[in-house]
């Protein structure tokens, strides 16, 4: 039984250089717009990219940090009595 | 003028009365008919104060309306519409009827001219909605509706004592713009803060929010923390701790989100996020930042209550919240993938999405004041909201894995209600004028700019990125993540329960040192005067008169001495 076809693995295979082909052309589109930046730092070339990229990875690995530390069994509070 | 005469929240109040008393189709009509004309009352309510009175010796402005008032009364009669539709098919009979009780209030709230009013509804919203969480019939939702309500009251008792501390200063309870002056503003403050679900007591919105309805959770997403939000850029504006409450309440609500394994719970926490949004644009505290903060309530409150509705759409069909549990669900429920799709994108604020029109003034607001430290945090936090809510919701929900599971898409009122709120996250995104029109100040600010699309488009883009490069570090599991509410949930029990062990374990030793002599003074006791004791039973009428006459000679005789 084949599956859905956006669950095929070459749909998949697909949609990640579509994805790739996006990230590029988003980046190349600075050059066709008009800079307003405010701050320096907002001037540095695809600054929305890598620091976006870099915040969600610093944000990920902050919660997998915190999440050793703070992480109980989903069962932690409940009572016998529950009927979920 | 009946937009004077009549009040769109005590019309919403005394109509969710109305309702319980009704059924079948009359019902359903009534239900819809009331938030319409709440709309349209609201619309046509002219500006000023509408209403005023003398109750208990104070000057009192009940219903009164100016642009950022009717802002917010707005939407959330828009809200009450919208969350009516979806929920028309909930067997509770409680909860529509709390519902409304609860969005007339925050609708009361938003239109009080002065303090005392504003307390009435804001204490009449705990009730509402502490009755739309106990309305979902489990155990754990009337414990988490408990805990709800003790927070609440808490809250409402610091708004009050700060009432009453201003009222003593100044002689007037009318609403006006507050500063942090005097220990009554640090309450009232206090009180709203909690409303919005600032830390340190934050954890109760996700403790108790998840735990309603698949219907209910959609109306308790709206009004509470939106009509805190509400009292706070009418009361605290420029208020520059505003900004750092807000940022904390920004990361803090990505940081729980990104560990959460329940649906709902997500979406909860993310309320938190994008309240922060709101509240460091109040703290900032600028015209464009106030009127972002205030459009950024009204967009959120549509796309939040859109993604609640996609979640209660997949728990109404399949019963389970779990991420860990949940995948695939696009093949059999497209239509629902794609609401909550158009939610997540407007939460993330997408070009061409409600939630770029509205957040990215903040940030303006931001960069404009030269604030580089918090202009950089709410960058970081626009790609981690993406990150949380914008892909990682619709991921683990609708596509990832496949659950096995094939549930049918909602009914059509379900369906209906997502494709209002859907098409209102495309059409304020794209035609933004109308929005920009009903702010309380002018706007001169232009939203679509090649440079900020970009910018946007970049951030998001490279969020999603990091979420599928670092998707085994999001793996989900049975877990949660211990939050404040640790502190009331866990140690508060097990202090008490250490207490008590303490105070059982000195009365035995009492009684083991003490126990010879208390004993046999317990047993003299009983002897004279247990029931059959010499000094408790019953005497012979005899006896007592003879007792009586020996008294009296006893009398006599010391009398003559």
């Amino acid at each position: 039984m084949s599956d859905h076809w956006l669950a095929r693995p070459a749909t998949i295979r697909l949609l990640w250089c579509a994805f790739l082909a996006v990230l590029a052309l988003t980046v190349a589109a600075e050059f066709a717009v008009e800079r307003e930046a405010h701050f320096s730092v907002e001037g540095v070339f695809a600054f929305g990219a890598w620091y976006g990229f870099l915040a969600c990875a610093a944000l990920i690995l902050a919660a997998k940090a915190m999440g050793a530390w703070l992480k109980r069994q989903d069962r932690y509070y409940e009572e016998p009595d529950d009927d979920r | 003028m009946i937009a004077e005469i009549v009040h769109p929240g005590l019309l919403l109040i005394g109509g969710g009365f109305a309702l319980s008393f009704l059924r079948g189709r009359a019902r359903a009509l009534v239900a819809l008919a009331l938030p319409a004309a709440a709309i349209g009352l609201v619309l046509a309510a002219p500006e000023g104060v509408l209403w005023r009175g003398s109750w208990l010796g104070l000057e009192i402005a009940p219903y009164a309306v100016d642009r950022l008032s009717r802002l917010f009364a707005l939407i959330f009669a828009i809200m009450a519409f919208g969350g009516t539709l979806f929920a028309l098919g909930q067997v509770s009979r409680l909860e529509l009827p709390a519902a409304f009780v609860y969005g007339g209030a925050a609708i009361g709230a938003a239109l009080a001219g002065d303090l005392a009013t504003l307390f009435i509804f804001w204490e009449l919203m705990a009730v509402g909605s502490t009755l739309v969480i106990w309305s979902a019939g489990t155990s754990p939702a009337y414990r988490a509706s408990l805990r709800y309500l003790s927070i609440h009251l808490l809250g409402g008792a610091l708004l009050f004592a700060g009432i009453a501390g201003h009222y003593a200063d100044t002689g007037s309870v009318a609403f006006a713009r507050m500063t942090l002056d005097s220990a009554a503003h640090w309450m009232i403050l206090a009180g709203f803060l909690l409303n919005a679900g600032a830390p340190p007591l934050s954890a109760w919105l996700p403790d108790a929010y998840p735990e309603a309805s698949w219907s209910g959770t959609v109306f308790l997403s709206a009004f509470t923390t939106k009509t805190a939000v509400y009292v706070l850029l009418r009361g605290f504006p420029g208020t520059e701790l505003l900004v750092w409450v807000g940022l904390f309440m920004v990361f803090y609500g990505i940081v729980y989100a990104l560990l959460e394994n329940d649906m709902r719970r997500i979406l909860a926490y993310s309320i938190v996020n994008q309240v922060g949004f709101m509240v460091a644009g109040i703290g900032i505290g600028t015209q464009l930042a106030l009127n972002g903060a205030a459009a950024h309530a009204f967009t959120h409150i549509i796309y939040k209550a859109l993604l609640l509705m996609s979640a209660g759409a997949v728990l109404h069909a399949t019963g389970r919240r779990k991420c860990s549990e949940l995948g695939g669900l696009f093949r059999t429920m497209p239509f629902t993938t794609f609401c909550g799709s158009i939610g997540a994108l407007a939460i993330s604020s997408f070009p061409l999405t409600s939630g770029f029109v509205s957040k990215s003034m903040i940030s303006q607001a931001a960069a404009e004041l030269h604030l580089l430290p918090v202009w950089l945090l709410l960058a970081a936090a626009s790609a981690g909201v993406f990150l949380h809510a914008g892909i990682k919701f619709p991921w683990f929900v609708f596509f990832q894995k496949d659950s096995g599971l094939r549930p049918a898409e909602p009914p059509l009122g379900m369906r209906l209600a997502m494709g209002l709120f859907a098409a209102l996250c495309i059409g304020l995104g794209v035609f933004f004028e109308p929005l920009y029109a009903l702010l309380p100040f002018p706007v001169e600010y232009r939203p679509y700019t090649g440079w900020h699309v970009v910018l946007q488009l970049e951030l998001l883009l490279f969020s999603g990125l990091a979420f599928f490069v670092l998707l085994p570090l999001l793996r989900r599991t049975l877990t949660i993540t211990l939050d404040t509410d640790w502190f009331y949930r866990y140690l508060a029990p097990v202090l008490v329960g250490g207490v008590e062990t303490l105070a059982r374990m000195a009365r035995s030793a009492a009684r083991d040192m003490t126990g010879g002599t208390a004993a046999r003074l317990f047993a003299l006791l009983r002897r004279l005067h247990g029931a059959d004791g010499v000094l408790a039973r019953t005497w012979s009428t005899g006896g007592m008169a003879l007792w009586v006459a020996l008294m009296l000679a006893a009398y006599l005789l010391l009398y003559y001495l």
